[in-house]
């Protein structure tokens, strides 16, 4: 790591050999709408395999489905929105990227690294949609 | 009384005098703390017709907040939850 390199300043970081940096990240992604579904599922699955394999810990998941988009990316005007919430090391958002820019069904993603307000706020909004969800059962 | 005797200019409806609402951030006073790029019509508010973001001295969002929005724009404009260029958007 870069700042390794200047060790006269850190010198209390000589007997670590490798830092180790857990954050929790947050990525969306969009694919094709010209995939069926059983196709979309299996992309989508593809990746969440992917993290589960380099031992990231999957913490959320939402699928937004078909969306209309702001504007065109490649010539499509909407497309399939998935978002994984997922806890891992840094290394892995790098690589977690590159399998994404390889893969042609996903036109278009972001990773986003979390703050404490930020996972605060997810978690906030998740509880408010299961207490709607538990009342409208309730009604029913 | 005899202030109001003496002065000679006389209103027929009471003079409207413009007092400037003094401006606030709404996420201070509200305690918002974290801006989700994912809520489009949230960030909405923090734009003009055109898709381009407002100052603050429109708004009245403080400077940390502002950095905020704005980051949050930026990205869902990249995620094409937003516009980048628009026409007629409210």
């Amino acid at each position: 790591m870069h700042f390794l390199k200047r060790q006269g300043q850190f010198n209390h970081y000589k007997h670590i050999k490798q830092i180790e940096m857990l954050r929790q990240y947050e990525t969306v992604f969009i694919m094709t709408p010209v995939l069926s579904e059983e196709q979309m599922k299996e992309a989508v699955s593809k990746f969440q395999d992917y993290l589960k394999k380099k031992g990231a810990e999957i913490v959320f998941e939402d699928q937004w489905g078909l969306r209309k988009m702001a504007y065109p990316i490649q010539k499509k005007s909407t497309g399939f929105y998935h978002l994984i919430e997922f806890k891992a090391e840094t290394q892995l958002v790098k690589e977690l990227e590159l399998e994404m820019k390889r893969d042609e069904r996903v036109i278009r993603f972001l990773t986003v690294a979390m703050d404490k307000h930020a996972i605060a706020y997810n978690e906030k909004k998740r509880r408010e949609k299961e207490a709607a969800k538990e009342a409208e059962e309730e009604n029913k | 009384m005899a202030n109001q005797q003496s002065s000679e200019i006389r209103y027929l409806a009471p003079i409207t005098v413009d007092i400037k609402k003094k401006k606030y951030c709404r996420f201070k006073k509200a305690g918002i703390k974290y801006i989700d790029y994912k809520d489009a019509n949230f960030l909405l508010k923090f734009v003009n017709e055109q898709g381009k973001i407002l100052p603050r001295r429109i708004t009245g969002t403080s400077v940390k907040y502002q950095r905020k929005v704005a980051k949050a724009i930026k990205r869902a404009r990249h995620l094409a939850i937003m516009p980048y260029v628009a026409d007629l958007l409210k």
